[in-house]
């Protein structure tokens, strides 16, 4: 059987159900992020897969687009690093539940 | 359309073990292991990217994903040790199995029965050097926006990481 966008969009879609589940379940905030990578990577590749197989009237569009998904999770994972050390440092655990500091 | 026994074959390997190891990140109990999991994951993406023919994305993909965020991860794991380090889920976890199951079987069903209009043609011979044109051509001033915003997230991490004093 042929692959084509159908395959790859089918298989965006569970990866994003899948990060949506990590980033909505886990205690641990690291974790959380991971499941928002796992989010991004999942969108990544439906834009690539409409890039090559859908093309339109600038084909590379979606793979620009790209890039600049790319900058943004690496600016997200690096703020991620700095807030999960400063929220640790106070209270020695990074939990969310336990992040409760803005609740009246 | 990707066809012959090659390709096909490679997508579903590919696809396999990009939905396995998200997976294992979700089921692994060590929260290091779970990373690890995640670099695997980053991997067989780029092998997609590959098979799309978007190799300088492929390219990007592991030096940004495998290289930083992954080291970035590994880091933040290592440097917050707590009870919490164990992978668990919190009071959410079916409903968010729940919002999960549905969000994939709607994904799944939209892709399979839209009309999608694709094209017959092959992939890109190269997609380097044309990025690189509508990166300073058409999309100069996101790409401006973006270095802006790299350059913020740096100076504001490194605010953040250093403390009071």
């Amino acid at each position: 059987m042929d692959v084509g966008v159908q395959q790859f969009v089918a298989l965006s879609g569970v990866l994003f159900a899948i990060g949506l589940y990590t980033a909505l379940a886990k205690r641990n905030a690291i974790a959380v992020l991971m499941g928002v990578e796992i989010m991004l990577n999942a969108v990544n590749i439906a834009f690539v897969a409409f890039s090559r197989f859908i093309r339109g009237e600038d084909p590379l569009a979606g793979q620009v687009f790209v890039v600049f998904t790319l900058t943004v999770a690496a600016a997200e994972a690096a703020l991620m690093l700095a807030i999960a050390v400063a929220i640790y440092r106070g209270r020695e655990s990074v939990e969310v539940d336990e992040i409760t500091d803005l609740k009246a | 359309m990707l066809s012959g026994f090659g390709p096909v074959s490679a997508f579903w390997l590919l696809a396999v073990l990009a939905v396995g190891s998200a997976l294992m990140v979700v089921v692994a109990r060590n929260l290091l292991h779970a990373v690890l999991w995640l670099i695997l994951h980053f991997v067989a993406v780029a092998g997609l990217f590959l098979l799309m023919t978007a190799e300088f994305l492929a390219m990007a993909q592991v030096l940004v994903y495998v290289g930083a965020v992954g080291v970035l991860v590994l880091f933040a794991v290592m440097l917050t040790p707590s009870p919490w380090s164990e992978n668990t889920e919190g009071r959410l976890g079916g409903v968010a199995v729940l919002l999960g199951g549905c969000l994939a079987a709607v994904l799944i069903f939209v892709a399979a029965r839209t009309p999608w209009a694709q094209v017959t043609a092959g992939g890109f011979a190269s997609t380097a050097q044309a990025i690189g044109r509508a990166l300073i051509g058409r999309w100069a001033l996101p790409f401006e926006i973006a270095s802006v915003l790299l350059v913020v997230a740096m100076i504001g991490s490194i605010v953040l990481a250093r403390g009071e004093d």
